[in-house]
């Protein structure tokens, strides 16, 4: 159960202006089925050229179609000036706050909202503006910069809760990173300044965290590790005690001492046995 | 406002006969069952009987019945048994609509070292045998398929499928927690080695089930603690839970007439009544092996969030197989399972009766569901004039 405000209660109950304006000024459609929301907005403009008239129609949950009438009632009586200044956080504001996982509603609204100005203005259909990133969802690097900056998110369940990007197959995670690092002011992970380690500091850091982790870990066991050479990027090392007859050697090798190693000290190392 | 309850295979109503019996082991009967004293050994005798109780409505031997804490503890604890008491086999068989409790289990075995086979389903949510049987091969540690499916209420045929595992020795185990209590199950007839049950989907209260597991099945704790369950699962009893578990599955035995011409008759009857009164409602699942009391069925062209908060306002629980958020747009894996198209994925509803519906709630959602199916599809940019616009 979601804990809705009762504004967004009282907006999906009683919805205002549903429908679709007679020989409207403005259309602006967007989502789809398969994206689980869709959103056709229709205004139209009185001779100040304010809007005298503003309707939609909403497939999707209740805080779509809440999202929705809050901003029909937002944009009446305003200049298309005005209602260019609407975000998708002042619909939210306006029903007095949605749950995170579904702000993505609100933005669902101001899209439509632009699009309808842009088809009113007769720039027809906006340009898809950047590169596509999230593939599942039609998502651009520019939507999401844009997003990010508005909301000032910091993790990419926000990005996925705000424009929906990277809630499908997560292929574009590491993009969306790389956008909120951007903005953030992150630098990306350090990992190629840790490939700059002269041998010497290598095997340091190898040997390091031989015995700050991995060695513990294995003594529980019965088991021990021995580091015999580092020849560039091959750790070669000999495994002793219970360690050295276990079935499941090689998976401790390749899944726990491998991928600590890289983590730890080079992402291109790799671990050998050595009999 | 009344409530009209109609999301039993989500959880039930705690028996009034079930809280009676369960009451003085919650006051006066606080001993522990493993104590010296009599005064603990009159517990130990109640949760024996529980036990010859839970094994009667499955027909098992009360020595075949381990006490869990649920479905999930019940479900965990039979795959480990399997792959740890068969350590050289890596091959595990589930099927594509499992509950999370195996599916999410099997998913995480399969990233540590095991090979999975995912069983695939049709459009009615009927099993692909020729596919279970394709790949069954003697590296297969253990094959766990679910009795019958908690969002279409498809039956799966067990008694077949356990034939041809048992003669290929393979270790067979069901997650049975929507099939007790509402069809006959048999464990001896069946003859599979493994079997999860759950106390709050029969009236029983939350946290409390049980596992059955046929003598002479190779078995490793899950639970590792004290002797409690002969040492199967440690853990000082449940006990005023299991004794609740113990008299919900002997109302559950005398119920199961009901529950197969009563309230099937139920069932039909608001099914029917919906898939009259409002056009474009499909059907899920197939018609003629499910549950007798679920009824899944897609609305088209609205998203279920939105139905089934609208029902809420009436009273109404029921659930829907749409997830609306912004992590799972997608509709739960069953649907996709089936390849339940978009248009009806989102707005599909599953209403699961019980014994103590009746016929006045029945008519009272047949009355109330299709305007509000009308209003959202009115609100909706692909409806226009009862006919799709946009595909």
């Amino acid at each position: 159960m979601w804990e809705y405000t009762d504004k967004v209660k009282d907006h999906f109950l009683n919805p205002r202006n549903v429908g679709a304006v007679d020989d409207p000024d403005g259309v602006g459609e967007v989502g789809s089925m398969a994206c689980g929301d869709a959103l056709k907005l229709t205004f139209k403009l009185d001779e100040n050229k304010r809007i005298k008239e503003a309707k939609f129609q909403t497939f999707g949950c209740a805080s779509a179609i809440a999202s929705s009438s809050a901003l029909t009632e937002m944009l009446i009586g305003k200049t298309l000036e005005e209602a260019e200044k609407i975000t998708n956080d002042d619909i939210a504001d306006y029903l007095g706050g949605l749950p995170k996982e579904k702000m993505h509603c609100s933005v669902l609204g101001r899209d439509a909202l632009e699009k309808a100005i842009y088809c009113y203005r007769g720039e027809g259909e906006k340009e898809i503006d950047g590169n596509i990133v999230c593939e599942c969802f039609g998502v651009t690097d520019k939507e999401i910069e844009r997003t990010v900056a508005e909301n000032r998110l910091t993790t990419i369940e926000e990005v996925t809760h705000y424009i929906k990007a990277g809630g499908g197959c997560e292929k574009c995670h590491e993009d969306i990173q790389k956008i909120l690092d951007a903005f953030n002011n992150k630098t990306p992970e350090a990992a190629p300044a840790k490939k700059e380690l002269t041998n010497i500091q290598k095997i340091r850091l190898i040997e390091e965290t031989l015995d700050r982790e991995i060695k513990p870990a294995l003594q529980k066991d019965g088991g021990n590790i021995e580091l015999i050479d580092v020849d560039g990027s091959r750790v070669l090392v000999k495994l002793i005690g219970t360690c050295a007859t276990c079935k499941a050697s090689q998976l401790t090798l390749k899944n726990y001492v491998e991928i600590r190693l890289q983590e730890m000290v080079s992402t291109d190392l790799v671990v050998e046995e050595v009999k | 406002m009344n409530i009209i309850y109609m999301d039993n295979n989500a959880t039930t109503k705690i028996a009034p006969e079930v809280l009676e019996a369960m009451m003085p082991y919650l006051t006066d009967y606080y001993g522990n069952a493993s104590s010296m004293h009599s005064f603990g050994g009159v517990v130990g005798r109640e949760l024996n009987a529980a036990r010859e109780k839970v094994a009667a409505l499955i027909n098992a031997e009360p020595g075949e019945i381990i006490f869990t804490s649920c479905g999930t503890e019940s479900d965990s604890t039979a795959i480990h048994a399997a792959i740890r008491s068969q350590p050289e086999k890596k091959h595990i068989i589930t099927t594509r609509v499992e509950h999370p409790a195996i599916k999410n289990l099997v998913e995480y075995l399969g990233k540590n070292g095991y090979r999975v086979t995912w069983v695939p389903v049709d459009k009615t949510g009927v099993l692909d045998l020729d596919y279970l049987y394709g790949h069954l091969s003697d590296d297969t540690a253990v094959v766990s398929i679910m009795w019958a499916n908690n969002e279409s209420g498809v039956i799966f045929p067990i008694d077949d499928i356990a034939e041809t595992l048992l003669a290929r020795g393979i270790v067979f185990h069901s997650d049975a927690v929507q099939a007790v209590g509402k069809i006959p199950v048999d464990v001896k007839k069946t003859g599979l080695n493994m079997l999860s049950l759950s106390g709050h989907k029969i009236h029983a209260p939350k946290g409390v089930g049980a596992l059955y597991v046929k003598k002479g099945t190779r078995f490793s704790p899950f639970m590792i603690g004290g002797h409690q369950e002969r040492n199967r699962r440690g853990g000082t009893e449940n006990t005023a839970s299991i004794i609740g578990l113990g008299r919900a599955c002997e109302l559950a035995g005398t119920h199961l007439a009901e529950i197969v011409t009563r309230v099937r008759a139920l069932r039909d009857r608001l099914e029917n009544g919906l898939l009259e009164k409002v056009p474009n409602a499909l059907l899920n699942g197939k018609k003629d092996a499910r549950l007798p009391n679920t009824t899944n069925i897609s609305f088209e062209y609205i998203e279920g969030e939105a139905i089934l908060l609208m029902m809420d306002q009436l009273g109404i629980c029921a659930s829907s197989g749409s997830a609306c958020t912004s992590g799972s747009l997608e509709p739960s894996h069953v649907l996709r399972a089936m390849g339940v198209p978009f248009t009806a994925a989102h707005g599909s509803v599953r209403f699961s009766l019980s014994t103590y519906n009746t016929e006045k709630e029945v008519n009272f959602v047949v009355e109330n569901l299709p305007p509000i199916i009308e209003r959202l599809r009115n609100m909706s940019p692909f409806w226009k004039e009862g006919a799709c616009k946009v595909q």
